[in-house]
């Protein structure tokens, strides 16, 4: 129709936000996700009569900070479309260098910092395989998983270390004021710095784009490899921080030290609502998907349920959580046809 | 409807029709792709299917193959209606095609791509391997089918390692190995030397002989007129006009397919070309282009025509950034430069809109304002802290200055139609503030009313003072666009011309490198 | 320039090393391959081999599947429940209602994969907690013990046939069955390809929804048949079954040159990928080395194997071939 070609196209209106509706603030992820944190605590509460007491609640937060660590990282990972399977095993190799140190007499800072550095390395060689060899990060972390894990047990056989110096302890088992341990200001003060820092600054913005289409991302001028090289070095810095943490609040590394917990962290992203094709998702949905984790552990423990039972709630939240917006969107949605 | 009135007149064919198409519709969200498109295909006859971008031609192929199915209207063969509804019923009604995107499998072999979907079974009972793939005389009917379109290509051979014509060769045995009735081919040329056209071409005179009925979809108006009996013109989703084409000249047709004539559909206003900003010089890689050489001046649209493949757009990707040139001089406002990436041509303020919007160009699945300010990012924020207010801003400038049709800044890119996925992308480009812009293909794919507005404002930004290169396959937008136009043939420039020497004629013969 | 042969080399590689290791070994020890030690090599590697082809095809997909440990843990629990409550079962009942319980489970897999279109690393690691905590609850947390399982269960992957045990002539089959499925049967064609190229499926009528069910069904069928097997050869059942089993597996394939891009991958290179790992996990203590090194060197291969697949193909455009002299 060639009255729709016209060179001046009427003058469309074109809002400056999307607009605000309560419906779309109700159907937000970070929404359903506080709404079921608030459904636990509630239930929790009346199920159990300790559950609201603050000093038990507080403590509680030991059980999940570290993981919750490894989640941060992941979250900036997985949103640009990558993965780190490696985590727990970064932790578990970190841990054992640091036991390592400490049975040569070294002290608590060198241990943090050796912690830290050791992580860091890992991160760096997951980094330079991925982006030096254009292998998906899939495989690459199941392999530096293993060797990180291997080498773990070959320093530690099937013995543990047990012995580390007098204060280190204090960093994992401490509180602030008493009450919050230190492990959770630590996990909430990172938190806002990734939050700042994926939602509020070029380098998040960009990440997202890499996410969402890299080549695109590249077109645009973003130094995608670069980014990529820095995401996976701060994955591993942030398993050295959790192995930091943990060794020091267990005050000992043995060989299944971390087991299993990269799947915990990758559960606690994807729940969060960070989409595990990248491009999506945001760091309080992912605080919010490791407190309401958290907070069913604590109350199933309370009620004495054996952990592996919070396996199946687990796995069946994280396939719910998925699975439930796609379905409602397909009845709901008109049938498009591909 | 205007076009009518050039139609010159509607041929009955000589033959009952083995196809036909009347009254399809086909929409998607957001996009009415097909809104009453027409056709038929009589046995041994060869129809072109001409049309812009956007016309729905493509989609058209999808119907017949059976990977789209219609929203309306009727599909008949042999008079009997039918429903395609997959790849395989197409088969079945004898309804093969040569995809324009090649549909290959560079893992497996040149034999089995020919028959993928449809492998020859062994005969017998199961337990002695009735059922089973039956690779010899797979190998063997794959062997005939090569040695008639005399391709000197092992069977056995992994398809990646072929050439991309080779590939080519591959793709139309497979189409013939389904024997159909009727034939479609997608732009079977684009990227095939002189040589295989005329393989081609003797192929099709065969198909012709034995009764198959061929649709030819072509930018290449020398092959229309060579192959074709009829053709069939589309616009914008309609059916426009079909008659001989021993009845039309190239000129008819491409006013046939615009809807009007160059002049009115390319409103280009004479701008007075202003200093060079850039010169390239015998900038060449090793396996893509060679020796390319040019001035751009501001104020002025240098359009680059050639066939696929014949170096332009790579020649861009070198300029940009994305690729590194081995050979020439890249000079900027007088000054040499070396570009290693795109943020380096950006900082020299040359940018390039590539040509695979989906792919290259657009972050689909961010929202319009992330788009249009992902480039200009690093000049708004230095410290790296981004401020909602300055990006909002810039969104609004460029939004509104591309005329981009959406609910809110806020909304996904993904939601948008083509057309405004494209001026999102070019705007986010301009925000940056290039001295230089380079579009590929910018209106591949988009609607007419979008295309319309890219072109009005490309005149736009001349008249500023921007100098603007085009890549286009599309012959009536380069003419109508460019100052001047120069065409590349396998990775080198063949001619040039300006407004006074262009002609269509001109211009397709020294693409297709025949002289 | 032949591809092809390319490909067959890093399968001849990977044998050779397979060789290069044995002899080593046998130089140190003798007996490594001896008759005996080569019988308890391929009865130890079976469950791996069967399991590694399974997901090779998950894999050749552009899918993973993580639960397939899981997947063992509780078919093998159903199987060893079955047997207690009811040790008059001939065993290959056993053995098929292990096999359907996996496929049960497969079909989760798929379902949420194929219709459902979550991503399958996400699915998977989803049920794989599912299928871990369904175990515990299967045996209201108790270990299903060697004295429970009835004699002929326990016996069943050991008996001699023809000189093998049949634990060995099962991953035979296995092998049997993945040649004649990925070479002559047109659906084994139709996985590859549609591996190779998602987009371009549609265009020769291959389903991906089909092809996504079935080969997720596969893979559970398998994990519920070496659940039974697992079981039976280490005659204990609990949660803890095959714990992190899905690595191995996953190892096994990315070594035989399995790409997780999709479309690539071999019979024999996953074969040879899980003997590798077989024959590491053997050759270490006969030849002194600590066992413990056996995860790391697994993780080297990995790796190496990974860094060999990647081939120098990421620029499509500069295969364009420029024709210097063109036709007159």
């Amino acid at each position: 129709m060639l009255n729709d070609v016209k060179t001046d196209t009427p003058r469309y209106t074109v809002a400056d936000r999307a607009p605000r509706s309560f419906r779309a603030l109700c159907l937000r992820w970070e929404t359903l996700l506080a709404l079921l944190l608030l459904a636990t605590v509630f239930v929790n509460s009346t199920l159990s009569p300790f559950f609201l007491d603050p000093y038990n609640l507080a403590d509680s937060t030991f059980n999940f900070s570290e993981k919750a660590l490894l989640a941060l990282g992941l979250t900036l990972i997985i949103c640009a479309g990558e993965i780190d399977i490696s985590v727990a095993a970064i932790m578990a190799l970190a841990s054992v260098c640091m036991g390592l140190l400490s049975l040569a007499g070294f002290g608590t800072p060198v241990l943090v910092l050796a912690g830290l550095a050791v992580g860091l390395a890992c991160g760096a060689l997951n980094g330079f395989i991925v982006t030096g060899f254009g292998v998906p990060s899939v495989v690459v972390t199941i392999g530096t998983l293993s060797l990180f894990r291997g080498l773990t047990n070959v320093i530690l056989g099937d013995g543990a270390i047990t012995q580390y110096p007098a204060g280190f302890g204090e960093l994992g088992q401490g509180y602030v004021f008493g009450i919050i341990p230190i492990e959770f200001i630590v996990f909430l003060v990172l938190a806002a710095a990734f939050a700042f820092g994926l939602h509020r600054t070029r380098f998040g913005r960009n990440l997202y784009a890499i996410g969402n289409n890299a080549i695109a991302a590249r077109y645009a001028g973003i130094p995608v490899q670069r980014y990529r090289m820095a995401l996976f070095m701060l994955s591993g810095l942030m398993a050295g921080l959790a192995a930091v943490l943990l060794t020091s609040r267990v005050g000992s590394t043995r060989p299944n030290i971390a087991s299993g917990w990269e799947l915990e962290a990758i559960t606690m992203v994807v729940l969060g609502g960070v989409s595990i094709n990248g491009g999506s998702g945001s760091v309080g949905g992912v605080v919010l998907a490791i407190l309401l984790l958290g907070m069913v552990t604590f109350g199933m423990s309370l009620l004495n349920v054996p952990g592996i039972i919070m396996t199946i709630f687990t796995g069946l939240l994280l396939i719910g959580a998925i699975a439930a917006p796609i379905l409602i969107a397909r009845v709901s949605g008109q049938r498009r046809r591909v | 409807m205007m076009a009518a009135t050039v139609i010159p007149h509607s041929p009955v064919p000589v033959r009952e029709p083995i196809l036909e198409l009347e009254g399809i519709e086909k929409s998607f969200p957001g996009v009415r792709a097909l809104a009453d498109a027409r056709l038929s295909i009589a046995p041994g006859e060869v129809v072109a299917l001409v049309g812009e971008n956007g016309a729905g031609k493509s989609t058209i192929v999808k119907i017949l193959t059976g990977i789209y199915q219609p929203d309306a209207g009727s599909l008949r063969i042999d008079d009997q209606p039918v429903h395609l509804e997959s790849t395989q019923d197409a088969w079945k009604q004898g309804i093969a095609a040569i995809h324009q995107e090649t549909v290959a499998f560079d893992e497996l072999s040149v034999a089995e791509n020919i028959f993928l979907g449809h492998h020859p079974r062994r005969d017998g009972p199961w337990w002695r391997g009735g059922g089973l793939v039956d690779w010899a005389a797979m190998r063997s009917r794959a062997r005939e089918l090569l040695a008639q379109l005399e391709a000197d290509i092992d069977p056995d051979t992994p398809l990646k390692a072929l050439s991309v014509a080779q590939k080519h060769i591959v793709e139309i045995a497979k189409a013939l190995s389904h024997e159909a009735r009727i034939l479609i081919m997608d732009e079977p040329t684009a990227s095939l030397s002189q040589r295989e056209i005329h393989d081609l071409y003797r192929i099709v005179a065969g198909l012709k002989r034995a009764g198959t009925g061929i649709l030819f979809i072509s930018h290449k108006f020398d092959e229309i007129f060579d192959l074709c009996d009829r053709y069939v013109v589309m616009r914008d989703g309609h059916y426009v006009s079909e008659g001989w084409i021993a009845d039309v000249d190239s000129d008819q047709l491409v006013s046939m397919m615009v809807g009007r004539t160059l002049t009115q559909v390319f409103p280009r206003v004479d701008t007075v070309p202003g200093e060079e900003v850039l010169r390239v010089e015998r900038l060449g890689n090793p396996t893509e282009f060679d020796d390319v050489s040019f001035a751009l001046r501001r104020g002025e649209i240098l359009g680059f025509y050639g066939l696929v493949g014949a170096g332009r757009s790579e020649v861009m990707k070198a300029l940009f950034g994305i690729t590194r040139p081995t050979r020439g001089k890249v000079l900027i406002n007088g000054r040499e430069v070396q570009i290693a990436n795109p943020e380096q041509a950006a900082a020299n303020r040359l940018v390039y809109v590539p040509e695979d919007r989906q792919v290259a160009g657009a972050v689909l699945g961010m929202s319009i304002k992330d788009n249009l300010t992902l480039p200009s990012l690093a000049r708004l924020f230095p410290n790296g802290i981004l401020d909602d207010a300055k990006e909002r801003a810039l969104t609004r400038e460029y939004g509104l200055r591309l005329v981009v049709k959406a609910a809110s800044w806020d909304q996904l890119l993904s939601e948008l139609s083509g057309g405004n996925q494209q001026k999102v992308v070019i705007g986010k480009w301009l925000a940056t503030r290039p001295d230089i812009i380079i579009l590929d293909e910018p209106t591949k794919g988009i609607d007419i009313g979008s295309k319309a507005a890219v072109h009005a404002f490309m005149s736009e930004l001349v008249q500023q003072g921007l100098a603007v290169i085009l890549v286009s396959s599309e012959l009536p937008e380069v003419m109508g666009m460019s100052d001047r136009i120069l065409v590349m043939h396998e990775g080198r420039v063949r001619a040039e011309f300006d407004r006074s020497t262009m002609s269509a004629e001109a211009i397709v013969t020294a693409a297709s490198g025949s002289h | 320039m032949s591809l092809n042969r390319f490909l067959k080399q890093r399968e001849t590689l990977l044998a050779l090393i397979l060789v290069a290791i044995s002899a080593g070994v046998a130089w140190r020890a003798p007996t490594f391959i001896g008759l005996a030690n080569l019988h308890e090599i391929a009865t130890d590697s079976a469950i791996l081999i069967v399991m590694a082809l399974a997901q090779s095809l998950v894999i050749m997909t552009r899918g993973i599947d993580l639960s397939v440990a899981a997947n063992v843990a509780l078919s093998g629990m159903a199987a060893a429940q079955l047997s207690m409550h009811a040790p008059w079962l001939p065993i290959p009942l056993v053995l098929l209602f292990a096999t359907l319980v996996g496929l049960a489970l497969g079909l989760v897999n798929g379902v949420l994969v194929a219709w459902v279109r979550i991503p399958s690393i996400v699915a998977t690691l989803g049920t794989m907690s599912l299928f871990r905590g369904l175990t515990f609850l299967a045996a209201d947390g108790k270990w299903v013990a060697q004295h429970e399982m009835s004699a002929a269960f326990l016996a069943f992957p050991r008996l001699d046939v023809l000189g093998l045990s049949l634990l060995a002539w099962i991953g035979v089959l296995g092998i049997v069955v993945a040649v004649v499925f990925t070479r002559h049967v047109a659906l084994g064609r139709e996985l590859r390809a549609l591996g190779g190229n998602p987009s371009a499926a549609k265009y020769v009528g291959i389903r991906e929804t089909t092809l996504q069910l079935f080969v997720f069904a596969v893979a559970g069928a398998v994990a519920g048949l070496c659940g039974y097997l697992w079981v039976a050869r280490y005659a204990i059942a609990y949660d803890g079954v095959a714990l992190g089993f899905e690595l191995q597996v996953i190892a096994a394939c990315v070594i035989g040159g399995v790409s997780i891009a999709g479309g690539v991958g071999s019979v024999t290179g996953t074969v040879l990928g899980a003997l590798f790992l077989v024959l590491i996990y053997n050759a270490l203590p006969v030849v002194g080395i600590s066992p413990f090194w056996q995860t790391a060197i697994v993780g080297a291969a990995i790796l190496s194997a990974v860094i060999l697949n990647a081939r120098g193909d990421r620029t499509d455009g500069l295969r364009l071939i420029l024709r210097r002299h063109p036709a007159h």
